[in-house]
This record gives C-alpha cells, sequence and structure tokens, in this order.
C-alpha cells in the first residue's frame, strides 16, 4: 500500500456515557475506494465526520495528509480544504446559483480568480451530468440532481479524498442511480473515496475495502471478494440478509 | 400646490418632510448596524453578554417611546460634561437625542427578527460551509447571514414603517419634523382638515414608498426568481 491519506490510530469517542467508536484503527492508501457498512448506530457517520473533524474526539490519533487532525495547533479552515465532504441531505446553499455553490469555496476560501474557479466548476458540473443546470436554484432541482451538485461543490476544492456520508440514503430510488453513477466515475479515475452506504452493489462492484462496523467497533476490513462470498461471522451475514431483505 | 397652501407655509411643510426624512434615514442605518452588533453579541456564549442584549432588548421593548425619547431629550443632558451639553444645545440637541432614542429603539425590534432569522437556518448549513474551510466568520457572512436577512426581510420592513411613523413622536422635544409642521400651520391658520389631511398623504406617500421598496428586495433575493416566471 502507499502512503495513507486518511490513518486513524485508536480512535476513541463518547455521547456521553455512550462509547460510540471504539478503539478504531484504519488506514487508507492513496487511490483507495474504501466503503463502511454496518448496522445504523453502529457509528459508521460517525467516523467519518471524525475525519475532517465535525466531530470531536476523546483520544487516539488521526492524521489526515500527514497532518494531525483533532492536535491542537491544526489550522481546520485550511484542512478542511483538502479533504471534500458529501453529505445525505446534500446541504447546497439555498440562496445561491448551482454555479455558485461550486465556486463558492474556490473564490470566496481559497481567493482564486473567478474566471478560473468558474471553468473549472463547468467542467465539473459536465463531469456530473448537469453542465446545463450551472444557473438553477437549488429548489428546483431533484434530490438525484442536488446530490451530483454537491459532488461537484465538494470537487471543486481539488481534494486528494473525498468522504460520502450515505451519500443516497436520502434519495427516491430511481436517482440513487445517477449518484451511484457519478461516483462510479470518480472512483475510476482514481480518487480516493471514503464512503459510508448501504448500497451494497456499489460496495461489491466499485470498493477496494469493505469495513464492517458494530457497536462503535471495526469487525472485518477486508475486500469484497471475502465480505460479500465468505462472510465469516455472524453479524456480517445477519447484516447482509438484512440488506438484501430491505431490497 | 400654490391652490393648496400659501407658498410660506408649503416651505415650512417641506421643512418639516426633509426632517422627518432625515430623521428616519439615518436612525434606520444606525438601528440596523446595531441589530446586527447586537445579534452577534448575543449569539457568543458568554453570559453576560447575553444578559446584556436582553436587557437591552426588554427595556426597549417595555418603555414608551415617547419616555425613552423625553428620557434622552430631558435626561441625558445632566449626565454629560458642561462642554459637551452646550455643545450639543447649539447644534440641534433635539434632533440628536431624537435620532438617538429612534435608533436605539428600533434596533431592539430588528434585532429580534433578525434572530428569528437565523434561527430558522438548519445547522447543518453551517456544517456544510465548515466542511468547505470556511471559518465562523466566514459562515456567518456568507451563508447563514444573507439566508436569515431574506427570512427577516418582511419583518424588518414592518419596522422601517414603524420606525417612520414613530418620527413623529420627536415633536414631542420640539423637533421641527413633519407632524411638528403640521401643528404649527394648524395653529396659524385653524385650517385643520386640510393640513391634517396633506400630512396623512405625505406620511402615506413615505410608507407606500418603503413598502414598494421592500417588496422590490424580496423580489430581487427570491432564489430562482427567472426560473419562477418561466417555469
Amino acid at each position: 500500500m502507499t502512503a495513507a491519506i486518511v490513518s486513524l490510530d485508536h480512535v476513541n469517542k463518547w455521547y456521553g456515557p455512550h462509547h460510540v467508536l471504539q478503539d478504531v484503527s484504519l488506514e487508507i492508501g492513496k487511490g483507495e475506494v474504501v466503503v463502511i457498512c454496518g448496522p445504523s448506530g453502529s457509528g459508521k457517520s460517525t467516523l467519518i465526520r471524525t475525519i475532517n473533524a465535525l466531530e470531536p474526539i476523546r483520544d487516539g490519533k488521526l492524521l489526515l495528509n500527514g497532518v494531525d487532525v483533532h492536535g491542537k495547533g491544526t489550522d481546520l479552515n485550511k484542512l478542511r480544504q483538502s479533504v471534500g465532504f458529501v453529505f445525505q441531505q446534500f446541504n447546497l446553499f439555498p440562496h445561491m446559483s448551482v454555479l455558485d455553490n461550486v465556486t463558492f469555496a474556490p473564490i470566496r476560501i481559497q481567493k482564486r480568480p473567478r474566471a478560473e474557479a468558474e471553468a473549472l466548476a463547468r467542467e465539473l458540473l459536465a463531469k456530473v451530468g448537469l453542465a446545463e443546470k450551472a444557473d438553477s436554484f437549488p429548489g428546483f432541482l431533484s434530490g438525484g440532481q442536488q446530490q451530483r451538485v454537491a459532488i461537484a461543490r465538494a470537487l471543486a476544492l481539488q481534494p486528494p479524498v473525498i468522504l460520502f456520508d450515505e451519500p443516497t440514503s436520502a434519495l427516491d430510488p430511481e436517482m440513487v442511480g445517477e449518484v451511484l453513477q457519478v461516483m462510479k466515475s470518480l472512483a475510476r479515475d482514481g480518487m480516493t473515496m471514503v464512503c459510508v452506504t448501504h448500497e451494497m452493489g456499489f460496495a461489491r462492484e466499485v470498493g477496494d475495502r469493505i469495513v464492517f462496523m458494530d457497536q462503535g467497533r471495526i469487525v472485518v476490513d477486508t475486500t469484497p471478494e471475502l465480505f460479500f462470498d465468505a462472510p465469516d461471522h455472524p453479524r456480517i451475514k445477519r447484516f447482509l440478509s438484512d440488506v438484501k431483505g430491505e431490497h | 400646490m400654490d391652490f393648496l397652501l400659501p407658498a410660506d407655509q408649503m416651505a415650512l411643510l417641506l421643512g418639516g418632510v426633509r426632517t422627518t426624512v432625515l430623521l428616519f434615514a439615518i436612525a434606520w442605518v444606525i438601528a440596523f448596524a446595531l441589530a446586527i452588533a447586537l445579534v452577534v453579541i448575543r449569539a457568543t456564549d458568554y453570559r453576560p453578554c447575553r444578559w446584556f442584549v436582553d436587557a437591552f432588548v426588554a427595556y426597549h421593548r417595555n418603555v414608551p417611546l415617547l419616555v425613552q425619547v423625553m428620557f434622552w431629550y430631558f435626561g441625558m443632558p445632566e449626565l454629560l460634561p458642561e462642554t459637551i451639553r452646550f455643545w450639543l444645545y447649539d447644534h440641534n440637541a433635539e434632533f440628536c437625542f431624537a435620532v438617538i432614542a429612534l435608533a436605539l429603539g428600533s434596533a431592539a425590534y430588528q434585532a429580534e427578527d433578525i434572530r428569528s432569522g437565523l434561527r430558522a437556518i438548519p445547522a447543518t448549513q453551517f456544517e456544510a460551509a465548515r466542511a468547505l474551510g470556511c471559518s465562523y466568520l466566514e459562515t456567518m457572512r456568507y451563508i447563514v447571514v444573507p439566508q436569515a436577512l431574506r427570512i427577516s426581510l418582511p419583518p424588518l420592513v414592518g419596522r422601517a414603517l414603524l420606525l417612520f411613523k414613530n418620527t413623529s413622536i420627536a415633536m414631542a422635544i420640539g423637533v421641527a419634523e413633519l407632524t411638528y409642521r403640521t401643528r404649527e400651520i394648524e395653529n396659524l391658520t385653524f385650517k385643520t382638515f386640510q393640513i391634517f389631511g396633506i400630512a396623512t398623504v405625505l406620511y402615506l406617500i413615505g410608507t407606500f414608498s418603503l413598502m414598494a421598496l421592500g417588496s422590490w428586495i424580496e423580489r430581487r433575493t427570491t432564489p430562482g426568481r427567472k426560473e419562477h416566471r418561466n417555469a
């Protein structure tokens, strides 16, 4: 494996008395697509949110591109520009056009020239299949379209890694495919991705590794083949049959 | 307009209009800036800051505006050093104190309107901005405040109307604004119906203009208004 982009070393987190992340250790290398799955409440979303410090941790060490994310002197605002984050609920800025959503951070935060930021934004919108929606507003787009804009917004900072927090869970079933399609093409381009998702088809097809969590712990960290074809843990078997039952 | 009023009275009245508009405009700008400052102070975690803002708002909401204006004009100068006091009396003190009292009162209400607009912005907007690398202030400036102000716009327009009408209270401390001049002309001519009719129309022109401005801004700041039109 090449040098780790994200590395968690014995990370612990509590919500009050509830131990949500228990001694979690994980290394994610450049270009890897890591799918984190597990039953709800297992700590998947919490885990991914600690990587860009949307959630603080109690102890352990978390490095992102070699920077100590939860270290005292860390410039979080600068750090977060090097990690994309895609939310379950898209969280686009409703008062800005699609183009402005995508150019916002490059122009306002990174102080890049508008022309350059707009050219990149249009390129990214074309990539997610929404070039013609540049002047629309989020309120006029479907959920799937909004999520694709959100992916373009995350890509606009040209981060080396993108985190996806259940990106298709809030979508109507017929819109899941279009978002997964965009994620697949990103994976093909060699983007490093960490995806919390229940989309097992995506995990099997695109994932390099599957991390299965239960009750705040990583239960297994394995390849899709082993995970789906030879699950050797009773909790995984139950999870897989539950997920199949859903669909 | 000679058929309505003789020229000298007309000049008096228009001077009053000018003072009313100035009272309103200066007080509004101060009030709006102060309201934003109050909201920011109120948003801090530091408890004395919140108490201060809450007390400020409570005073201005619960004491009659007329009393506030008189308090500033008759009460406050006693606390000022003599030189400043005399300087003020030489420089239109009643206008200055009226502006201060009107601005503070309006700021208290506007702060509450903006604060409720802020509360309507979901925390996830904040999170999305932070995830892109925005600092707290950048998040407020570009993401939260613009959306909150848009939500607060209708009540803020209402506050502006109220402030415009409340400038008439300044006559109680001798500011020669529109109502003051109206009373003056009425005392001279006893054409009560006519002169108050004119004043009414003048106030209505002011308030209707403010309402039109408000709905123009509202239309302009509706996200995707062009799409609406085409849809």
